[in-house]
């Protein structure tokens, strides 16, 4: 707020409260950071612990990470989430590119209206309901596969891209549209005007300028993907484990600072994803 | 020289070539999915799917431990949203107030938590609550507990709404942020000028003008809130089970009935558009208003 000169303060009534406002409101940001920081502050100190018990003081150590490098499990699921956030990344990339420049260049007022509806649909469902409504959708398709080839494929890797890239379609297409609609349509047009195609206005002139919009973009789904649970819980199998589904098999067999050093790691991970994301779309 | 412009035919050509693909991929693993949830919500109970059309799952619906339970599931999440919403607004007020530099980190350090993954911030307030955990431990250190007593704060209907609290925080103060930052400060002056106190001035100029913040934020928060079953199953035990567990358990767990779990993840969605049409009703509502 701008500052008042010592004339107007005169007018201003100050109620009974109003002294209070502003400790108050200190007090609650300085507790709400304490409350959003301080688990993870804990979460990452007992990594570093050597005792056994996740929540009790034994000293500074590494070896739970040592743990952690050894066990094929991590190493495996660490893959597993690799390959499918790549995959993920890739396919969502494509088709969340391609939607957001033929709403935002290509379709009528209308069109593009209900078309956004339905982008935002994979958003607002209830990640529980997507997963459950495709692991039916997979098989059913499973039934009828089986009893066409008489093979029966199984749940894993496959079915668990396809489930990410379809809620990462509309965030990719969300963060494209962003960068379209903030870009200056008349250099399209005037490519137009000097005799290129749509074929080569899009290569030459719409793709390179959207490109950062692009990455940024695909690192979303790619991050998204790495840390989705729910809907791969469904949708995945045995062979299909990704990491924040070992994390779920692992507390379930109880807490253990294995979990805290996995955790840390992880958590690492994903600020330093965002933060190259957040460089991305700075860049202009 | 006329205005350059795509033939209305080559327009239509590029729209088909850009729009296709994703309208093919969602229309076959977004809708399509919904449609055999619904399909599935009518068949008959067995091994796991059992093609014979009936009701019987909505009648099962009425069970009243279901009822309990989708009870317990709809005042968790509002709980939930209202403790955000007490918390969330007046952070997101905090933060506006700043300057530019500490403004940008303090928004920056409310997302974080977003962006982590969420099993790991559920399992911290594991780490935190469990007996002999931390919270234990501080309490013994202060003098209000004995050596070997333990506050028993993990697997209570408190500890999920902690969790839930903590997992959708940041939804609740994204968009309230944002209706703030776009706030023309002025009005509120102007209020004050003329004989508001602040407190005045925040109930009947501030909170109505950023209202379309608070109910986004409501929505974001709410809807997520309600179908969570990582947070009860790892903070709330085994009496604090919400929707989301029994869906859960009815897909994977023995004795499977996809049927009823499908029914109740369509009362979930129904319970879901009611907030969205409540939303849409009541942002256009403050949208006369303001």
């Amino acid at each position: 707020m701008a500052k008042r000169s010592q004339a107007q303060v005169t007018y201003v009534r100050r109620g009974i409260l109003d002294g209070l406002i502003a400790p108050l409101l200190a007090l609650n940001a300085l507790l709400a950071y304490t409350f959003l920081y301080l688990p993870i502050a804990v979460l990452v100190l007992f990594s570093f612990s050597s005792s056994r018990y996740a929540s009790i003081w034994g000293g500074f150590s590494l070896e739970w990470y040592a743990k952690l490098f050894r066990n094929p499990d991590i190493s495996q699921a660490l893959l597993n989430s690799l390959l499918i956030a790549a995959a993920t990344a890739l396919i969502a990339t494509v088709l969340g590119t391609l939607a957001a420049v033929g709403l935002e260049r290509f379709a009528e007022r209308r069109r593009a209206a209900q078309y956004d509806a339905a982008l935002t649909l994979p958003i607002l469902m209830p990640d529980i309901v997507q997963g459950i409504s495709l692991l039916l959708l997979f098989v059913l398709v499973f039934n009828g596969v089986e009893r066409a080839l008489d093979w029966r494929p199984t749940l894993g890797r496959t079915t668990v891209i396809i489930a990410h890239a379809t809620f990462a379609i509309s965030y990719v297409a969300v963060v494209v549209r962003a960068r379209l609609s903030g870009m200056d349509k008349r250099l399209e047009e005037a490519a137009m005007d000097l005799g290129a195609n749509e074929w080569q206005v899009f290569q030459r002139i719409t793709l390179p300028l959207i490109w950062p919009g692009v990455l940024s973009g695909g690192l979303l789904a790619f991050t998204l993907s790495l840390d989705e649970f729910v809907i791969t819980f469904f949708t995945s199998g045995p062979g299909a484990t990704t990491l924040p589904i070992q994390v779920w098999s692992m507390v379930k067999r109880g807490v253990t600072p294995e979990i805290n050093a996995l955790s840390t790691l992880m958590l690492v991970a994903s600020i330093a994803l965002v933060t190259l994301s957040v460089m991305l779309q700075r860049r202009r | 020289m006329a205005m350059p412009q795509m033939s209305p035919r080559s327009s239509a050509r590029m729209q088909m070539w850009c729009l296709t693909p994703a309208t093919v991929w969602l229309g076959l693993f977004a809708f399509l999915p919904l449609g055999v949830v619904i399909t599935i919500s009518l068949t008959e109970r067995g091994s796991p799917i059992t093609w014979a059309f009936t009701l019987r799952s909505y009648a099962r619906l009425a069970d009243p431990l279901l009822l309990t339970i989708v009870a317990r599931s709809l005042w968790t999440a509002c709980a939930t949203t209202a403790l955000c919403l007490v918390i969330g607004y007046p952070l997101a007020y905090f933060i506006v107030q700043r300057r530019p530099p500490l403004r940008t980190w303090l928004y920056f350090l409310t997302l974080v938590p977003l962006w982590t993954n969420s099993l790991v911030l559920t399992y911290a307030w594991m780490v935190l609550l469990r007996v002999d955990g931390v919270v234990d431990q501080a309490a013994r250190w202060l003098g209000w507990l004995g050596t070997h007593d333990s506050l028993n704060w993990l697997y209570t209907p408190g500890a999920v709404i902690a969790g839930l609290v903590y997992w959708y925080l940041p939804f609740m103060v994204y968009p309230i942020y944002g209706s703030l930052e776009k706030y023309d400060w002025r009005l509120f002056e102007a209020a004050q000028d003329l004989g508001a106190t602040r407190v005045v001035a925040f109930f009947k100029v501030l909170l109505p003008l950023t209202w379309p913040g608070v109910l986004a934020g409501g929505l974001l928060v709410f809807i997520p809130a309600l179908g969570n079953f990582v947070v009860p199953q790892f903070l709330g035990g085994a009496k604090a089970a919400l929707i989301g567990n029994v869906i859960q358990e009815r897909f994977l767990s023995q004795p499977q009935d996809w049927p009823l779990g499908s029914a109740l993840a369509l009362v979930m969605l129904v319970l879901i558009s009611l907030a969205i049409w409540a939303y849409f009703r009541f942002a256009h509502e403050g949208d006369a208003v303001g």
